[in-house]
């Protein structure tokens, strides 16, 4: 798939990628992990770019980077949190984690490294890349984004639409002893509003 | 050296596991469970991507679209419930969640 420099390139993200994803979960200060997880999705857009997906990788810049994570961080500095408080006893489940992430992480790798093509499922490809030299990613994944995936391209915008509502019922909230004007109240009020003439210079 | 598709798959099991280990290693701070589920997604999709570019299907970048998609509203449906729940309790340590006795 990539050779030379491309490979070279490859193996810088993912190191990148895997080094920074542990320091996501290792790291004292919340602030740092959202951080490094910052450099792990522009890395991990590196990986997306390696691949040919130069859509996405764009996205993921733009839409993890630039708004997701910008959320998390907007959470973590909002909230006034202890963090040392919730690290204490944090070693208690690392063995049995990490026995855990061994064992799915040789599991995976043994799946993937003795993954092999079965030859009659060649032809049975769903959407066809067309020459990157007519039809560029963009382009691409746009004509079949409107066409033939359109009810989950809606649905999509549907998921999304919940998740704002959901986040703006969840935490909108009405204080108390704020004053609001109330137009209905004003209007309605007795006795009935009238209409003075107010001299020049005098005031009511 | 030749980069392949197993390499791709490999970068990914691995990230799903660092995930997979930030959810046990911190059990108690919900901020960093919920970076560490971005992680796991974020390892599907470079499946996805790879299969897409080893296959020359165009629909797993859809898919990884959508997932995309999927994985900004969990975010922010996450951060808004975790928002909600300090301003209710004061903390954010998993293991205080205990209200409903379940």
């Amino acid at each position: 798939m990539l050779s030379g420099l491309e490979a070279a390139f490859f193996y810088l993200f993912a190191f990148v990628v895997v080094a920074s994803a542990f320091m996501v979960i290792s790291a004292r200060n919340p602030v740092h992990s959202v951080l490094f997880l910052i450099l792990a999705f522009f890395n991990a857009a590196g990986l997306f770019l390696l691949a040919g997906a130069e859509f996405l990788a764009m996205i993921l810049v733009v839409v993890y980077v630039g708004a997701v994570m910008v959320l998390f961080l907007f959470v973590v500095m909002m909230l006034d949190v202890d963090f040392a408080e919730l690290k204490s006893g944090a070693l208690q489940y690392a063995p049995i984690g990490a026995l855990v992430g061994l064992i799915l992480a040789a599991e995976l790798i043994v799946v993937t490294a003795g993954y092999a093509f079965a030859p009659e499922l060649g032809g049975a490809v769903a959407q066809p890349t067309p020459d990157i030299a007519t039809r560029h990613n963009t382009a691409a994944l746009g004509d079949i984004l409107y066409t033939d995936y359109i009810f989950q391209f809606q649905m999509a915008g549907l998921v999304l639409l919940v998740a704002m509502i959901g986040a703006i019922v969840l935490t909108l909230r009405h204080k108390e002893n704020v004053k609001r004007q109330d137009v209905v109240a004003q209007v309605a009020r007795k006795p009935v509003i009238e209409v003075k003439k107010v001299e020049t210079g005098k005031g009511v | 050296m030749e980069v392949g598709v197993a390499h791709f798959l490999a970068v990914s099991a691995i990230l799903f596991t660092v995930g997979v280990f930030g959810i046990f290693l911190n059990r108690r701070n919900v901020i960093v469970m919920l970076m560490s589920i971005e992680l796991i997604l974020l390892a599907v999709n470079i499946n996805f991507v790879a299969f897409s570019a080893v296959l020359g299907d165009l629909a797993g970048q859809v898919f990884a679209l959508f997932v995309m998609t999927v994985a900004a509203a969990e975010a922010a449906i996450g951060l808004a419930i975790l928002v909600v729940f300090f301003r209710n309790r004061g903390t954010i340590a998993a293991d205080d969640v205990n209200m409903m006795k379940g």
